[in-house]
């Protein structure tokens, strides 16, 4: 059920933790990741009730410096990132020069540098992207990669800021995507920001890899049982939420031949400025994409998976899933895909076709899931 | 893997075959349970459908993939498990026994013969 990758796994800086808790471990895009603790299902209503522990340190942390660093960021970024104040994070698109998504990633300014947290598959790929960039754009300023050296956990849900609190005193006054940095009991030298990928309230820490399996149990790993108000949760819940809560996963809803207008992203696309794969977007913009991406919800508790073709009510091919889950929250049968756009208003019936049986499906607005 | 019971056969694909005089019940192993993680739905046959060795009687569905179900033996449908429509996630819980899924009557015993014993079963999902 994993896929075979070539050479020995990445393990983070929390995988004895991981195996302490009897995770079942997976390769992700050649990461030995959590997939599971307990149960996907269990494990996405503690972090929709309570609290979830995800670690992310897979995913890429890489720091811009240096005298163009911001006019580099908004050269490579679909975000406008001279706009941006010390504090601010912002969730921007990578693309191509024909508009094709390279990535989708978190922007953050902090006070002389910028910090980018990307997807773990993507890594090697943008750094590579930036350095041809720089290159070819004569910028000068200076780009880590900080992934090795630090660990990255998601808490996740409704109790998370009240228990955090506790620990880390600014996380109550901290915005919707803003961030800020500190020291934790005089050694854990921390970066917190005020977002997520489940669709709850939360935060994600970045912290030095060596200390992290001290701070996993500082942050509850240790109070680990039934009615614990924080839980490790892993990959499998993490995809469940992110799906409710109808936000897009690179290498599902997006990829290099999708790009973000039709993926109902624009607004995190600022046309008005200059940047690579602008003047592509623009075009689509313009012309109004050729399909674009939709919910679907679908009768009956069948799966619609990622590949699964979307049909007319007169049995044309017209989309194609990019996820789909039973959504253990909004118990239904949910999906995402790209439909041709004359089918995309919501209330429009539709079928996928699951290996030759049609099933019906209604076209929802997004998200599946949104928090009271 | 110890718990995995020594009265009945498996197929690779890890359906185990009970068998009561000339009828047989299957279900999925707690390996394939596991494996699949949250069990959503559980797509049976009707009764009175027949089934050759190797046929796919069924799928099988959870949050994270679809699998097949297959029958090692040759038989007719005489009862499925109702019970896993409405609480697929039975068969996470109890594999072997309220998880069951269909029953067959033996048109040809041949396949039966063919099955794996336990531990060789668990000796294939080991390595």
């Amino acid at each position: 059920m994993s896929s075979p990758t070539t050479g020995p796994l990445k393990r983070t800086p929390f995988y004895d933790f991981h195996v302490a808790k009897n995770a079942k471990m997976v390769d992700f895009t050649g990461w030995e990741m959590p997939i599971l603790y307990r149960s996907i299902v269990d494990e996405h209503e503690q972090t929709r009730k309570s609290g979830g522990i995800f670690d992310v340190s897979h995913m890429g942390r890489l720091a811009f410096s240096g005298k163009d660093a911001i006019k580099f960021l908004d050269h490579v970024l679909t975000r406008n990132c001279a706009a941006m104040l010390p504090g601010q994070s912002r969730y921007s698109l990578v693309c191509n020069e024909a508009g094709g998504t390279l990535d989708d990633v978190i922007i953050s300014r902090d006070q002389k540098h910028w910090i980018m947290v990307c997807n773990a598959s993507n890594r090697e790929k943008l750094m590579a992207h930036f350095h041809a960039a720089r290159k070819a754009g004569d910028f000068d300023f200076e780009f880590a990669d900080n992934t090795a050296s630090t660990a990255m956990v998601a808490l996740q849900g409704p109790k998370v800021i009240d228990r955090m609190s506790e620990i880390l005193p600014g996380v109550r006054d901290l915005k919707r995507y803003g961030f800020e940095s500190g020291t934790l009991m005089m050694l854990i030298k921390y970066t917190v920001f005020r977002s997520g990928y489940t669709g709850e309230d939360g935060i994600e820490l970045v912290i030095p890899a060596k200390l992290a399996p001290m701070a996993i149990k500082l942050l509850g790993g240790k109070e680990d049982k039934e009615g614990a108000t924080l839980r490790p949760a892993g990959l499998g819940a993490r995809d469940t939420l992110r799906l409710e809560a109808g936000m897009p996963l690179y290498g599902h809803e997006l990829n290099e031949t999708t790009d973000p207008i039709s993926a109902g992203l624009g607004w995190a696309v600022d046309l008005n400025k200059a940047f690579i794969g602008a003047a592509a977007l623009r075009k689509i913009a313009e012309n109004g994409p050729a399909r674009k991406l939709v919910g679907l919800e679908l009768e009956g508790k069948r799966i619609a998976r990622q590949d699964t073709p979307v049909v007319s009510t007169d049995g044309k091919v017209i989309g194609i899933v990019t996820s789909g889950t039973l959504g253990p929250t909004v118990q239904k049968s949910i999906a995402m895909a790209y439909v041709d756009a004359a089918y995309t208003d919501v209330g429009t019936r539709l079928g996928v076709d699951l290996k030759g049986t049609i099933n019906p499906a209604t076209i929802v607005k997004l998200p599946f899931y949104k928090r009271a | 893997m110890s718990d995995t019971p020594s009265d009945r056969k498996y197929l690779q694909t890890h359906e185990w075959h009970q068998t009561h005089g000339d009828t047989v019940t299957l279900g999925i192993s707690q390996f394939a349970a596991d494996e699949l993680t949250d069990v959503t739905y559980v797509s049976l046959p009707k009764v009175g459908q027949t089934f050759k060795a190797g046929d796919r009687f069924g799928e099988i569905e959870s949050v994270k993939a679809t699998s097949d179900l297959y029958t090692g033996v040759a038989g007719t449908v005489t009862e499925v498990n109702t019970t896993l429509d409405s609480d697929p996630a039975l068969v996470n819980r109890e594999p072997y026994t309220g998880g069951w899924m269909v029953k067959l009557k033996v048109t040809d015993p041949a396949g039966l013969e063919a099955l794996l014993a336990v531990d060789e079963y668990l000796k294939r999902i080991r390595h």
